[in-house]
């Protein structure tokens, strides 16, 4: 009888979670897409010219040392798109910089995407992803 | 603040055109404004929102960080010189504090 009860409860547990799963990505899916208008102005926005390093799987969702790369940027915006508040970092170069490359280390809250995307000097934009796998999320909570 | 302590590392000297790294720490919790103490109560947003890189008064980097920055920002990039001269580091906090460590270098 015990048996059943602690299943049914895990039951519901699972439940409430996915439903709660369900209710929060199309705000956090929004912010993207906010983020993403803010940065390119509605333009278009092609795969490809970027490059993000990161690890497959992060043990620590606090701690996630990546790198960003994209040759010919004039600024290029990181964002985590499975976090509750999806803008990691944007950065812009000078002419005293000697590549368009920046390496950190951000908070992901979950398994999800990174998003990179950068304006070229000729005013175009070009974006890559790559997928974490975090084991334990940062972002406290 | 006194738990505020940059950190940077560069080469002493470089020569013109050569591209160096730059590795830049700052101790700093970054708060990011949505974790809760034992109470429940939100605790406020503290984060470095700014960071900048001149060399002799140019731009090298202009970086804003949001909250999905880690503790203790670490930031590390390329430079390069075609004269001696000065790094000038600046750090933005939100509570209205700026932090800033100079590093000459020479040219090799």
């Amino acid at each position: 009888m015990q048996d059943m009860t602690y299943t049914r409860r895990e039951t519901l547990v699972i439940g409430a979670g996915g439903i709660a799963l369900l209710a929060v990505t199309p705000a956090m899916a929004s912010a993207v897409e906010e983020a993403v208008a803010a940065f390119t102005g509605g333009a278009a926005v092609t795969d490809g010219g970027v490059e993000i390093t990161a690890p497959e799987i992060a043990e620590n969702g606090n701690v996630v040392p990546i790198e960003v790369s994209a040759p010919g940027a004039e600024e290029i915006m990181v964002l985590a798109t499975g976090n509750p508040s999806p803008p990691v970092c944007s950065v812009s170069f000078g002419p005293g910089s000697a590549s368009q490359r920046l390496s950190t280390r951000i908070r992901l809250a979950r398994t999800q995407d990174v998003l990179a995307m950068a304006r070229m000097s000729d005013g175009s934009f070009v974006q890559a992803t790559r997928a974490v796998k975090v084991t334990i999320g940062g972002c406290g909570g | 603040m006194a738990d505020v302590k940059p950190r940077v590392k560069i080469p002493s000297s470089a020569s013109a055109g050569e591209a160096f790294t730059v590795k830049t720490l700052i101790s700093h919790p970054m708060e990011s404004g949505l974790r809760k103490d034992a109470d429940g109560n939100a605790i406020p947003r503290r984060i470095i929102n700014r960071f900048t890189c001149e060399f002799n008064g140019a731009n090298v980097l202009d970086m804003e960080l949001h909250g999905a920055v880690s503790a203790n920002p670490y930031i590390e990039f390329e430079a390069q010189i075609d004269a001696a001269g000065e790094f000038t580091f600046t750090w933005y906090d939100d509570d209205g504090s700026v932090y800033t460590t100079t590093n000459a270098i020479d040219l090799a």
